[in-house]
């Protein structure tokens, strides 16, 4: 997957007709218990499914045969809330590019294929149940310090006040894109958490108003980023290549600047 | 006027809202620590309100069902956010927003609530400056904007086709400030299971540990309920999977009336279904019909052919292509509101002119934009006779700048590229008007229990305007709730912490353990999602964007049969002290299956046309909406005694002082 080409990319026309997968899917009662790879056949599947869909047609059979379904997060299923997750084939929401797992569709699979279906893994991110992983490491890094420190008034300067360069609007607009999914930790050898980071950190230092508080912030997310267990930044760019919103690599190059120049500051 | 009181503020409209500041009681800084509020749903109402709340000084605890606060729903909105900023100078002002937004909701909203919508609108857009949302911006570094349906003025402000995302996350990040000081708690996997009342005042929820499928009990001062609408009672809806009426609906079963449930909004451009296993349907922005042209052929063997694949939309010559929205509103075109667009895609599927196997798709094109932006750009770009090639590979730049994730998440889910042919869109469900009945102060029926965003009724009548979605929802979080509440506290400074070892929470705990042990004694033939999807059909065939009384009638015995099958017959897996996705969904389709029933009554004895709700009945010559002032220009407030077909109807009468009352149009 060195290229960044999805494996059959001509298979794109199989709409109609149905498949048969071989799915080795990971089944796991709860963070406690130890877990295993569960095989399950299923029959039927349409190119114009997405994977989410299929998986909810194997739940249904396993729901008629009164077995516990399979258990995964999702929630907008259009590619923006950043639920859904999944390591498939080994690759973070999939063989396709650009696209979260649940825009993923089974048109990218053929008949006879076999997927192996994981959840995302790193020390960082715990399995809770079956193919569920908890994100909450995350949520505690944004709240060391993504944000501006504004409070709500209704008497902040007029929204057109201060001028911004559009190149950096659109920078900054390009690193907010990130949905906090989690791709770029499981797609990294060290599941280093620093492309989410540093979409943030970069979101607020192309900003005027992010300025002012950019030393705490970049040190403070950054502390929190180590002290949950991510690993560190190699350069291998994996997070880049699977990330769903195409957050550049850039961001990590800007943060590691802005971290430095806070140090020296500092 | 019966029990309803409105609250609204005496004097000139334009001066209420200040008034009413200046007259409510406030929380002096040193008390508001010692009160508790608890905020459900963590979207742009929740999530502000949860933010604010706390910036002032209260003790917030906030409840998701989501892994995290930056994944509700409202993160899903494309097109953007308007306020009456005037910054194109094209003549827009506090009052043409106010008159828009009536206007668009077919007279169904109140006057002064919407005035006070339009008044906060340009707050909200500093305020998210000064978080730091990167909204779109012009060369010359100010804030661009689009235009929505309905209106004749630009005052959308969007961040990409992602503006949802980023107000969200500007709300986030503003929780999260809070959650660093440790004023607000946040709970997330977590589900409000029931609204807990000491002494006929909001004092609590129970909660359920979405993890451990433990049962929780908080106590409050207040409880504000921000959890969003009810559009997944269609099964196939723009919806996260999710989404659900649960708090709402369990704070209705309190004492909560539910107000105009019949008003859904059935948004036109919506990727069309594809087949028996559709979980979801994923909307394509309304932005897009400031450049996209709807069509159909003009000739049924046309659209017969195509329909049997032997043509394609591009081999269909200009003139014979039906623009029927330019044909029938001249004056707004492809920018007609919501229902009106809709309505108009139906009537020409139903006539035979629908383009995709089914028979239920139009086109929205993009090949006249494309060539318009390319000669511009080509001019722009001192390119000099362009050819056709040139001027198309330019043209498709700055739609590819405009709208570039919405082409991508179109192409990823139908495989065709929208860029060389035209994209296939049809009406789905996608907002409800309808909700918690509130005063102007936001708070419900039920004394301490506030209701913000699209869960409750009030700023859009019987039709929601394009990007007034976001603005309502921040304005009620930033800018509303956080000042009312304070009114209704200020009698609660001696309170003191409220017990959860009361009678009143033993006994609301005792019955949301009952009834899941009642969920999960089913004799186990069919699964949750048979009952919804049976529902679903239930609704979008007899209540969805044409009703008449006999298929309400029906429906209404339908699902009242559904539901006693699904009590007696549904099959939930796995046990109620562990993460059990089946149980979650089981809570929330039992819900669904009463307020199901309770639509289809609100639809029945509205006998008039309006907005998003059209009765067969009633329509013009022309098949326009026939709306019924003498008899209907009132709010219909629901008030639950029992099964949802005995609900008590009240009446709150709309007065109209400072717009007159004219039929809709957009000729």
């Amino acid at each position: 997957m060195v290229d960044g080409k999805p494996n059959n990319e001509q298979q794109t026309t199989n709409n109609y007709i149905t498949m048969k997968l071989y799915l080795k899917i990971w089944r796991q009662k709860d963070a406690s218990s130890p877990g295993k790879i569960v095989d399950y056949t299923l029959d039927g599947v349409e190119g114009d499914m997405s994977f989410l869909e299929m998986l909810d047609i194997l739940n249904e059979e396993l729901v008629s045969k009164g077995e516990e379904p399979v258990e995964f997060d999702h929630d907008c299923r259009e590619g923006i809330c950043g639920t859904c997750s999944l390591q498939i084939n080994g690759e973070p929401h999939g063989p396709d590019r650009l696209v979260t797992t649940c825009q993923l569709h089974m048109r990218k699979f053929n008949d006879g294929d076999t997927i192996v279906i994981e959840p995302f893994r790193a020390n960082a991110f715990p399995v809770i149940k079956d193919l569920i992983v908890d994100r909450s490491a995350f949520d505690r890094i944004q709240q060391a310090g993504g944000y501006i420190s504004v409070n709500t008034s209704g008497n902040t300067v007029d929204a057109n006040c201060i001028p911004i360069n559009k190149h950096d609007a659109d920078e900054a607009m390009d690193a907010a894109t990130c949905i906090g999914c989690g791709a770029c930790v499981a797609a990294c050898k060290n599941a280093s958490a620093m492309l989410f980071t540093s979409a943030k950190v970069s979101q607020f230092a192309l900003l005027p108003q992010g300025r002012i508080e950019a030393v705490e912030r970049v040190q403070n997310m950054v502390r929190q980023m180590d002290l949950e267990g991510f690993g560190n930044c190699t350069n291998t760019g994996a997070c880049e290549v699977e990330c769903p919103k195409g957050i550049s690599l850039t961001n990590i190059a800007r943060m590691n600047r802005e971290y430095l120049s806070a140090s020296l500051k500092g | 006027m019966g029990i309803l009181d409105s609250k609204i503020p005496s004097g000139p409209l334009a001066d209420k809202w200040t008034k009413h500041k200046n007259d409510i009681n406030l929380v002096n800084p040193a008390n508001k620590r010692n009160i508790d509020i608890i905020v459900v749903g963590t979207g742009l109402a929740g999530g502000a309100a949860a933010a604010t709340l706390a910036e002032l000084g209260y003790n917030v605890k906030t409840f998701c069902y989501q892994d995290s606060p930056r994944r509700a729903h409202s993160i899903a909105a494309q097109g953007g956010i308007n306020a009456a900023k005037n910054y194109q100078g094209d003549g827009d002002s506090n009052y043409r927003l106010f008159y828009d937004t009536i206007k668009g909701g077919d007279y169904r909203s109140r006057e002064a609530n919407v005035y006070r919508l339009a008044e906060v609108s340009g707050n909200i857009i500093d305020q998210c400056v000064a978080q730091g949302v990167p909204f779109a911006r012009e060369y010359g570094g100010m804030l661009d904007n689009r235009s929505f349906g309905g209106v004749l003025v630009s005052r959308t402000f969007y961040a990409k086709g992602q503006t949802g995302q980023q107000l969200l996350l500007g709300a986030y990040a503003a929780m999260n400030r809070q959650i660093n000081r440790g004023k607000i708690q946040s709970f997330t996997r977590h589900e409000m299971m029931d609204l807990v009342l000491v002494d006929g005042k909001a004092r609590g929820i129970i909660a359920r540990d979405l993890v451990s499928g433990k049962i929780e009990r908080h106590s409050a001062h207040a409880v504000v309920l921000a959890t969003g609408g009810y559009g997944n009672v269609f099964f196939l809806s723009t919806n996260a999977m999710g989404s659900n009426v649960m708090a709402a609906w369990r704070a209705h079963r309190k004492g909560a009336f539910f107000a105009n449930p019949c008003f859904t909004q059935i948004h036109p451009t919506c990727i069309p279904v594809s087949g028996d296993h559709q979980s979801k349907l994923t909307l394509m922005s309304e932005s897009l019909r400031n450049d996209g042209r709807i069509w159909v052929p003009k000739k049924m063997e046309d659209a017969v052919a195509i329909r049997e694949g032997k043509l394609k939309p591009t081999q269909i010559a200009e003139e014979d292509r039906d623009y029927y929205l330019e044909r029938r509103y001249p004056a707004f075109g492809n920018l007609v509101p919501r229902d009106v667009a809709s309505r108009a895609a139906k009537e020409r599927c139903d006539a035979g002119y629908g383009v995709n196997k089914t028979g239920e798709a139009v086109y929205l094109d993009f090949a006249s934009a494309i060539k318009r932006y390319g000669k511009e750009k080509a001019m722009t770009s001192g390119i000099k006779d362009p050819d056709e090639a040139t001027i198309i590979k330019l043209g498709e730049e700055v739609i590819e700048a405009k709208y570039g994730n919405l082409f991508q998440m179109y192409e990823k889910i139908v495989d065709e590229n929208p860029y060389k042919t035209p994209m296939k869109i049809y009406p789905a469900v996608h907002y409800t008007m309808g909700g918690l009945w509130v005063d102007y102060n936001l708070q419900t029926t039920i004394p301490g229990c506030y209701c913000a965003g699209e869960a409750n009724f009030s700023d859009h009548g019987a039709n929601r305007l394009g990007a007034s979605a976001l603005m309502q929802g921040l304005a009620d979080g930033y800018f509303v709730l956080p000042y009312t509440i304070g009114d209704y506290l200020s009698k609660d400074i001696r309170t003191g912490k409220i017990p959860t070892d009361s009678p009143a929470f033993d006994e609301a705990e005792k019955q949301v353990r009952n009834r899941m042990e009642k969920l999960m004694s089913g004799s186990g033939i069919h699964s949750v999602d048979y009952y919804h999807k049976k529902l679903g059909k239930i609704m979008w065939n007899k209540c969805g964007m044409a009703r008449n009384a006999q298929g309400l009638e029906e429906a209404i015995k339908e699902i009242a049969e559904l539901r006693k099958d699904f009590w007696e017959n549904v099959k939930v897996t796995g046990t109620i002290e562990s993460k059990n996705q089946e149980l979650e969904k089981a809570g929330r389709v039992a819900d669904f299956l009463e307020l199901g029933e309770l639509f289809a009554k609100d639809a029945l004895q509205r006998n008039e046309s309006c907005g998003g709700h059209f009765r067969e009945e009633y329509q013009t010559e022309e098949g326009e909406a026939l709306r019924d002032d003498e008899n209907f220009k009132f709010v219909a407030a629901w008030e639950y005694v029992g099964e949802p077909k005995d609900a008590k109807l009240h009446k709150e009468d709309l007065v109209y002082e400072n717009i007159e009352l004219k039929t809709r149009s957009y000729k």
